[in-house]
């Protein structure tokens, strides 16, 4: 069985997770019988050829799927129990997402798409927050643009702003580089772990970009529906130990 | 090619194409309706007048009328009709009634129609009347029943349901009653002077044509002062109305085919953008522009035809349902057969709108980069500004609109002015939605929640068509309440006549030595008298000295014949009274036969139609007395108070003597005294007429009613068409949407959220739908109130808002059956979606 550091609680336990989906006539397993968990504060990156359940495996753990057999136990909830509804403000609550194509809502402006999570919430006076985080990504001047207005790099930042508004406890990326050229991918990924390090979230990245798993405490390897190693950077852990 | 590509999203496109389906089916139902109807004029021709030719005039005919009839030959019927109060003494009930007594075989074609239907003759064999069956339901009169007309009683042998050639709104008028004339005498009602029409029908022998007959008779007919109308004229008459009431009808059908097609090319340009890199994978293949261009416009072209297709199937269901909405206004019944010009030209029509709109769209296709296929952020080029075919496909959309008005109104001007209004109107229409829309952001952006602000939010989704949905559903709901308000700003109008302390109620055909008795009554029933007024008839003799059959017979004669020929009633008085205004010249205030001129006042309206001015001539013929007159002064007159207005007013000292009849103006405080009023006038009086304002303003409510329920149910079609555009909409929208749904999933939304965000738009979209067509339906009726009907304007606010809440409602409906599903997708597929 593979485990996180045995000093930092666990925020997300993963128990025997498996996933199947009906193709056709036959039955296809994406996640194999996965066990693992993940220390709470710490960076793990979950790397891996197309097609070998990356994706599948980042919505099992956060509730944006369900499991065909197996557990997921999210900052101390176990997610199988709850429904749709229940997932939805577990995810409000305690994490945050960042994905490759952004997904920022094209009809509201920068400003306005940070502040969404929280509005979901029914929380009011959420202007001046989302106004903060903005301006730690850069973005103070460009508060009233709409998506369609920014650049991809600028989108991302916004989309950044968006996934720490809520000061997850978790925050999954998935590509957060992909679609981005080589030197905005760089400021992305700085902004990213630095924000992470503010906010001391647990982050949990999906990717093909091994500069950015380099980056991570830990690195998840998968290959066929199974995690095939799991490799700990040691000076990054050691000195996230230290910290 | 086409067919496979269209394999996932056929019946998207299916549904986005329909929009054309009601268009389409309106389009056929009414040309349909217009060819049976014409048929149906054609084969019943002679039932129209219910005999070959019909002669007519206002007095009894003399002894050369006689003699002139007598060389015609065949079978003729009499009928003597005048206006006289009816009552029913079983019900208490007084109503004025068109009465005509009838003699003779008349209808010769067609029947009067009874209930019981052997009542049409048995009324004839005594005392007998038959009574308009709407008359008989108001007064819950039935069979068997008596009816006083002035000093005679006759009994109800039958419900009239239809007099060949009247509709029956017709009967709304003037409640028709049928006597046989050997009992008119009976009810003393008839004097020399009276207001009667005398007709006689003719059926003439079968090889003699009537329309020669009446063309040989025309010399002798002026000569005697008759009037002759024989089944072709009568026909071109009613034709004429008819025929623009079905183009009226068709154009509104257009307007909706119209909306419908603006939905369709709105919805293939959505439709193209979500195709865009599949095009340019197809153009990295080496497929030409041309041909990637026409595999989506064959796709189009198809199912525009299957829209067209089923547009003729609910055609079929509409033109059934037609000949009934309309069977108060027709005056014949209408045969149900299709029409298959209708079809062919409602399909083409149809499809060649729908096609030509989805061009625009289409055109775009043509400048799609490959390069798209591998850089996403590539300008996709679909825009189309300024490209000299899409300025082409406008042109050629104006043209069909403008041909196609042009063909239905028979008049190019017409056609052109139709056109520039509806483009004027989409623009203003468009032109509001937009401003409503900016509006209703900047107000919920400042103080609304998150749910209403991401709700109106969506309404600018990238490839949104709230516009185009704005449109059609505010046209339909434009079309819907300014009929409703216009309807109401005139029976308000007439109804407000009466109001305060302006007459409602006015008796006339009073005789001269009646006067006190009835003055006495009135009193007694503690009501005062507002106006009296005597009345004198007589006809125009000369005017500068030509004689009017000399005008009459000059084929240069520009004057209208029914100026020159009218009975003219008229009074005398020293001075004009509050409905009039002298405009030109001086009223005199007393004159004398055969001492210097005599000074008449005309209404300028009839100075205009017999064209003269201060100073003309006119000799008037005073039952028999001619009576040379100059024309002294001009009036303006306020036609539609309720009391006696005249076109001639001579002064006093001139038609003292003169056989008169008289009017008296009253201002009743409710129905139940006017009613009292009547009764006891009937009961004392049998010759008093009178006309109730409360009757008039009924009258005017049933046949406005009528009338707008059939244009409002065409103007269903255009809200319908806005509604299946809007469900087109949705359908089309709904990838957006479910990217939309699950990303708000996945940061925390619960499904109800989700809901409220979508019901929210779609209530935003049919509240600013409706509002921006309530908005231009009250400018509309403000208008017509002001400067065309020249009525005070009432805000009719609970009206308005249940219309608001009644599409509001329709919208959320549709919108939200049309979303189903999209709450509730797993937010997983945020990840599929970036996957893809």
């Amino acid at each position: 069985m593979l485990t996180s550091s045995p000093a930092a609680p666990t925020i997300l336990s993963v128990e025997q997770l498996t996933k199947s989906y009906k193709s056709g006539d036959r039955i296809l397993t994406v996640v194999k019988e996965m066990t693992f968990s993940i220390a709470e504060g710490s960076t793990c990156s979950i790397v891996g050829p197309s097609g070998s359940g990356k994706t599948t495996l980042l919505g099992l753990c956060a509730g944006l799927d369900r499991p065909s057999s197996g557990t997921v136990r999210l900052n101390g909830t176990q997610l199988n129990s709850l429904d749709e509804d229940s997932l939805a403000e577990l995810r409000n609550r305690h994490v945050g997402f960042v994905f490759q194509t952004f997904q920022l809502i094209p009809t509201l402006t920068a400003l306005e798409n940070v502040m969404v999570p929280l509005e979901l919430r029914g929380e009011s006076q959420t202007a001046n927050r989302a106004k903060d985080l903005l301006r730690q990504v850069g973005l103070e001047d460009r508060l009233h643009h709409y998506p369609a207005q920014l650049s991809g790099g600028e989108q991302q930042r916004v989309a950044l702003a968006r996934a720490f508004i809520n000061r997850p406890k978790i925050l999954f990326a998935d590509e957060p580089t992909g679609n981005l050229d080589a030197e905005t991918s760089q400021r992305i990924v700085h902004l990213l772990f630095e924000l992470n390090e503010a906010f001391g979230t647990t982050l949990i990245v999906v990717t093909h970009d091994l500069d950015l798993a380099g980056r991570t405490q830990r690195i998840l390897k998968l290959r066929g529906g199974s995690v095939v190693s799991d490799e700990t950077n040691e000076h990054l852990a050691g000195a996230a130990r230290s910290d | 090619m086409a067919w496979r590509d269209s394999r996932a999203s056929r019946r998207r496109l299916l549904l986005f194409v329909s929009s054309i389906t009601l268009g389409v089916a309106a389009l056929m139902a009414i040309g349909s309706f217009g060819v049976n109807l014409r048929r149906g004029l054609d084969y019943q021709a002679k039932t129209l007048l219910g005999a070959d030719m019909a002669i007519r005039a206002r007095q009894p005919f003399g002894e050369a009328a006689e003699r002139l009839f007598r060389t015609l030959g065949g079978e003729q019927a009499r009928e003597t009709s005048f206006a006289s109060m009816v009552s029913f003494p079983r019900t208490g009930a007084t109503r004025l009634a068109q009465v005509r007594a009838l003699e003779g075989s008349f209808p010769f074609f067609g029947d009067l129609e009874t209930e019981p239907a052997e009542a049409a003759a048995d009324f004839r064999r005594g005392a007998r009347a038959l009574v308009e069956d709407g008359l008989m339901l108001q007064h819950h009169l039935k069979l068997g029943d008596e009816v006083h007309i002035g000093a005679y009683s006759y009994r109800i042998a039958g419900r009239l349901k239809r007099v060949p050639g009247e509709s029956s709104t017709a009967g709304l008028l003037g409640a028709r009653v049928y006597i046989p004339k050997q009992f008119l005498n009976q009810t003393r009602l008839l004097q020399p002077d009276s207001a009667a029409t005398y007709k006689v029908y003719f059926r003439l022998p079968a090889d003699v044509d009537a329309e020669q007959v009446a063309k040989k008779l025309e010399p002798d007919l002026i000569r005697l002062r008759l009037d002759a109308e024989t089944v072709a004229e009568r026909k071109a008459n009613l034709g004429r109305s008819l025929e623009n009431a079905y183009d009226y009808l068709n154009l509104v059908a257009f307007i909706a085919l119209l909306l419908g097609s603006i939905g369709v090319g709105s919805s293939v340009h959505v439709y193209i953008k979500q195709k865009v890199n599949t095009l340019a994978i197809l153009r990295c293949l080496g497929a030409k522009s041309r041909s990637t261009f026409a595999i989506y416009l064959v796709q189009t072209s198809t199912l525009g035809l299957a829209g067209a297709t089923g547009g003729i199937l609910l055609g079929l269901a509409v033109q059934y349902v037609l000949p009934h909405l309309m069977q108060d206004f027709l005056p014949v019944s209408i045969p149900f057969s299709v029409s298959w010009v209708s079809v062919m030209e409602a399909t083409l029509t149809g499809f060649g709108i729908a096609v030509l709109f989805s061009l625009l769209p289409l055109l775009g296709l043509r400048r799609i980069s490959p390069l798209l296929a591998i850089r996403a952020s590539y300008e996709d080029g679909t825009r189309q500004r300024g490209d000299l075919w899409s300025w082409l496909v406008y042109g050629a959309i104006l043209v069909s609109a403008g041909a196609f008005a042009v063909a239905h109104t028979r008049r190019w001007v017409h056609g052109v002015w139709f056109t520039l209004g509806l483009v004027a109107g989409l623009a203003i229409l468009a032109a509001v939605a937009q401003l409503v829309r900016f509006l209703a952001r900047r107000l919920v952006k400042r103080s609304g929640s998150y749910l209403w602000r991401q709700g109106v939010a969506n309404l600018y989704r990238p490839n949104n068509q709230t516009v185009v949905l704005m449109l059609s559903i505010g046209l339909g709901t434009f079309l819907m309440t300014t009929l409703y308000f216009v309807h109401n700003v005139l029976v308000q109008e007439v109804t407000l006549l009466g109001s305060g302390q302006r007459p409602n109620l006015v008796l006339f055909d009073i005789q001269t030595d009646q006067r006190e008795d009835l003055r006495r009554l009135i009193r007694s029933l503690g009501l005062p008298i507002l106006q009296e007024v005597p009345v004198v008839t007589m006809r125009l003799a000369s005017l500068q000295g030509r004689a009017v059959e000399d005008i009459l017979r000059d084929p240069n004669n520009t004057i209208p014949e029914s100026a020159l020929q009218r009975e003219y009633r008229s009074t005398y008085r020293a001075g004009p009274v509050d409905t009039e205004t002298v405009t030109l010249g001086k009223w005199q205030s007393q004159a004398a036969l055969g001492q210097g001129p005599i000074l008449v006042s005309l209404e300028e309206g009839i100075a205009q139609r017999l064209k003269v001015r201060l100073g003309d001539a006119l000799l008037f013929d005073v039952q028999g007395l001619p009576v040379a007159t100059r024309v002294g002064s001009l009036r303006k007159v306020e036609w539609e108070r309720v009391q006696p207005n005249f076109f001639v007013v001579f002064p006093p000292g001139v038609l003292e003597d003169a056989p008169q009849f008289h009017v008296m103006v009253l201002k009743t405080s409710s129905n139940e005294l006017s009613a009292r009023v009547q009764r006891a006038v009937v009961e004392t009086f049998p010759n008093v007429s009178a006309i109730d304002l409360a009757l008039v303003v009924n009258v005017i409510d049933t046949i406005l009613g009528k009338v707008a329920f059939v244009v409002r149910f065409m103007a269903l079609f255009s809200i319908f068409t806005g509604l299946v555009v809007l469900a087109g909409a949705v359908v089309t929208g709904r990838y957006q949407r479910v990217r939309e749904s699950v990303l708000l999933r996945t940061l925390g939304a619960r499904k109800r959220q989700v809901l409220q965000i979508m019901i929210v738009e779609y209530f935003c979209l049919g509240m600013l739908a409706s509002l921006t067509g309530l908005l231009l339906a009250w400018a509309a009726s403000w208008s017509l109130a002001r400067y065309v009907f020249e009525a005070p304007f009432v805000p009719f606010v609970l009206p308005s808002l249940l219309a608001l809440s009644i599409v509001t409602l329709l919208a959320v409906a549709i919108g939200m059956l049309n979303s189903r599903g999209v709450a509730g997708r797993p937010p997983l597929e945020v990840l599929r979606i970036e996957a893809s």
